[in-house]
């Protein structure tokens, strides 16, 4: 079902009656702080903030398991890198340089070692405030929360019925594929390559076509049941903000201002252990 | 007084991209209240006065308009798509491209979302017209999960949710197994009972479209209205065959044996309708009726054996057996969904069973690739555009022959002959985005014969074909079978065409085949038709209604067809 494109499980906990757009704006305004602020005090507070989020609202190892291990392998990966391409980034920042090993041009400083703690801390902690997000929020929602923080209603809606039609498109190009092969192409592995490669490139013709006519029925159908016809437009499966709503909002803005602090007090993103 | 809902006065319209207008000179008045059939063949000009009056034209379309247009008292030129909205709910044809909810609830409160209603009036009409179509325990599912059915309700609720006097329907019946079409035709008969609103149906399809409470059949041929009538005056006319339109297979057969049609009473309704000497016809000739002999078996050329596939865990087939033999002219039939497409799909190879063998003329064919399963097995899928990659026609048909290296002047004889076969020969030259939705339909029969394979699957052929068209094809496609000895498997949902057409059924149901017959004894069960969502002919409820044999009255009826074919 393609409800699942956004992995949302249908569970029931107070994290999941929360409105998408609370949850839209804390996800949003919790992980630009947590992008700008290279303060791993600050980063750890909200890292423990969002992992009782997640406890609480019971996401399963199982939903998430694949998303974390790509997500992990990129960082570790993402971190080496910055590491092998300019190890004396920390030093340059900080400026001090406490060496630990000495490794001519791979030389490991504290201080290197200190930002890319901050770096990791910082991939770490948007992981369970997007995965909250996209697993306790319904689809139904998701436009109608864009809707509300200033996004355009025909883009938003644009937007979540693009990824409603992608299972379709999916499996067009699957029917497709097999029609081309019946008709003479050989794309199974007893072709050659050329032609393998040409196969292919004919399914996009009647994609395309057939992708366009099923846009022109959509809009016609969308047209013909006024939508564009105001400037508003009220959503079916928006839900009144209660009292954990208005919280959940004040908690993000709380979490800005607190991160505000720790740049004020820091005189800057940078937090500096050593001077 | 009754109030006029919709007007044409002298209304001609020409789309940009054509010569020729597609409409010319309409004239017509709905009355409210009234239940409206358009009827025509392809190309008639139908969906164009549909789309006149939601108002799609001239919003999406551009062309030339004169004339004048009102809606509900209003003059259509004042109004926007909109507005006529409001006036005119429009369930278009496949409602499957339809769904812009990602839930049932809220594709209905679509329209209400778009009017700014508050959340409580939305749910309260929501729980109203689900319970009213009997949609509310689905009202959290995604659309797609839907049977084409419940599809259908769907959209009407929609529809019905925002009080419009009027309601457009174009081809309601075109995605619909026979019960669930003959279903939704109950429906709409209800839901006009009790709403009295303005309904018009357009449908090529009138026997299964025809009930009781239609007031007015527009029939319309070539962009012009050939007449406006009743039901009864429309059948007596004994003009429909020559427009495209098939005639209730009742009144077809009525008039094959002899009967007066202007003699009859009741002549709209297969229940009720009789006349002077009518059951002493049809006595005489199921007595008369001589069993025909179709049988031609010989060897197999298609031999399936225990086979198994499901997808993911839905278990489609379990232990299935088939022996097909070489020159059998086969239907396929069976519920949406049971599995009658998957089961092409693993012949053809597209799909892999988990268990089972497949063999062709004694080869294993699960060891072969689509490719080289298409040289002997051509498949036509139901929807054209999915098959079609050139932009143009001889392209199009000469693909499959290029791609295997045939000498240029034998590519150009062979593309000949199947295009003329097809009858899409003064095309050639035409881009295929000029075709009709039939006319794509044969050139996938031209792409697949050019090959010439020996045996031939056909996903609904006649879908979305008129009268003229379906018939057309099937003669060509049975000469096929009857000259060449052709094997032929066509999956349809028309029972008609499973009666005419072929020699031998296959019922799908209950993960295997439920039934091997011929289709006579296939019609003749009414417990076998339940269960695989198959509805009896009107054919069979005549021949009960006068208590003849109904394998002897169609066979009758049959050969006399067959007789008159010959000759």
């Amino acid at each position: 079902m393609n409800s699942n494109l956004f992995g949302y499980d249908h569970n029931d906990t107070w994290v999941h009656r929360l409105t998408g757009t609370s949850k839209l704006i804390f996800f949003i305004l919790v992980s630009i702080i947590a992008m700008i602020s290279y303060d791993y005090r600050f980063i750890f507070l909200v890292l423990l903030l969002s992992i009782f989020a997640f406890k609480q609202s019971q996401i399963k190892w199982s939903q998430i398991k694949f998303v974390v291990k790509l997500i992990v392998v990129f960082a570790v990966l993402n971190l080496v890198m910055v590491f092998v391409f300019s190890p004396n980034h920390g030093a340059a920042l900080y400026g001090t340089r406490h060496v630990l090993i000495n490794l001519g041009y791979f030389t490991i400083t504290k201080e290197q070692l200190f930002y890319e703690l901050n770096l990791g801390l910082k991939y770490l902690v948007t992981v369970p405030i997007s995965l909250i997000f996209l697993i306790t929020t319904n689809p139904s929602e998701f436009s109608s929360s864009l809707n509300k923080i200033g996004v355009s209603y025909r883009l938003s809606y644009s937007l979540s019925l693009s990824l409603r039609y992608i299972p379709d498109v999916q499996n067009d190009f699957k029917e497709i594929s097999l029609a081309q092969q019946a008709r003479g192409y050989e794309i199974s592995k007893k072709g050659k390559l050329f032609s393998r490669l040409k196969g292919t490139t004919q399914i996009l013709i009647p994609l395309i076509l057939s992708s366009l006519d099923k846009i022109q029925t959509i809009s016609q159908a969308m047209e013909l049941r006024r939508f564009g016809k105001n400037k508003h437009r009220t959503w079916y499966m928006n839900r009144k903000f209660t009292k954990k709503d208005y919280g959940t909002i004040l908690l993000s803005l709380f979490i800005v201002v607190i991160g505000i602090l720790f740049m004020k007090m820091d005189g800057g993103r940078f937090y500096n252990p050593f001077v | 007084m009754t109030k006029t809902m919709i007007e044409f006065k002298n209304v001609t319209f020409r789309y940009n991209a054509q010569a020729e207008p597609t409409l010319k000179n309409i004239n017509l008045q709905i009355n409210e209240g009234e239940k409206v059939l358009v009827v025509g063949p392809s190309g008639s000009g139908k969906s164009t006065l549909g789309n006149l009056i939601n108002g799609v034209i001239p919003e999406n379309f551009r062309g030339d308009l004169s004339g004048e247009i009102y809606i509900d008292g209003e003059n259509a030129k004042d109004m926007s798509i909109f507005d006529t909205s409001l006036k005119v709910g429009t369930l278009l044809q496949n409602s499957n491209d339809q769904f812009v909810g990602l839930t049932v609830a809220e594709d209905i409160a679509f329209g209400m979302e778009n009017d700014c209603f508050d959340n409580q009036t939305m749910q309260t009409k929501v729980n109203q017209w689900s319970k009213k179509l009997s949609i509310n325990n689905l009202l959290k599912q995604a659309p797609n999960s839907l049977s084409g059915g419940q599809k259908q309700r769907t959209g009407l609720a929609g529809l019905l949710v925002d009080d419009a006097p009027i309601l457009l329907l174009d081809e309601p019946l075109a995605a619909l197994d026979p019960m669930a079409g003959s279903e939704s035709i109950q429906l709409l008969q209800e839901l006009h009972n009790e709403l009295k609103n303005t309904i018009i149906i357009i449908e090529h399809r009138l026997e299964e479209s025809l009930t009781k409470d239609v007031d007015k059949i527009i029939l319309m041929n070539d962009g012009e209205i050939v007449g406006i009538y009743n039901p009864a005056e429309l059948l007596k006319q004994n003009i429909l065959n020559q427009y495209g339109i098939r005639e209730p297979l009742y009144i077809e057969a009525l008039k094959s044996i002899g009967i007066d049609l202007n003699k009859l009473h009741d002549i709209d309704s297969v229940e009720a309708v009789d006349g002077p000497g009518v059951a002493d016809r049809i006595e005489q000739v199921s007595a008369k009726a001589k069993s025909i002999s179709k049988y031609n078996a010989s060897a197999d050329i298609l031999s399936i054996k225990k086979l198994n596939f499901a997808y993911d865990k839905k278990v489609i087939f379990n232990n299935l057996n088939v022996d097909i033999q070489k020159g059998d002219m086969i239907s396929l039939v069976g519920k949406n969904g049971v599995g009658k497409t998957t089961l092409s799909k693993l012949i053809v190879g597209f799909l892999q069973p988990d268990a089972g063998e497949i063999t062709f003329n004694g080869d294993n064919l699960l060891n072969k690739s689509i490719k080289e399963r298409a040289d002997d097995i051509g498949y036509i899928m139901q929807d054209p555009d999915k098959m079609i990659s050139k932009v143009m026609i001889y392209d199009e048909v000469a693909l499959g022959l290029k791609l295997r290296h045939y000498p240029k002047e034998q590519i150009k004889e062979k593309v000949d002959h199947a295009l003329k076969v097809c009858n899409l020969y003064p095309f050639r030259h035409w881009p295929i985005s000029a075709l009709s939705y039939g006319q794509k339909k044969r050139l996938t029969i031209a792409s697949m014969l050019v090959l010439s394979p020996k045996l031939l699957i056909l996903d609904e052929p006649t879908a979305g074909q008129d009268y003229y068209h379906y018939t057309e094809i099937m003669n060509f496609l049975s000469q096929l079978n009857q000259e060449q000895g052709l094997t032929m498997i066509f999956i349809t949902h028309d029972m008609h065409l499973m009666a005419e057409y072929s020699t031998r059924t296959l019922v799908i149901g209950d993960q295997t085949i439920l039934r091997d017959n011929t289709p006579e004894k296939v019609l003749d069960d009414e417990a076998l038709l339940a269960k695989a969502n198959l509805k009896r002919t009107s054919l069979s409820i005549l021949a009960k209604r006068f208590n003849v044999n109904y394998n002897d009255f169609s066979n009758y009826l049959i050969s006399k067809e067959r007789d008159n074919q010959h000759e």
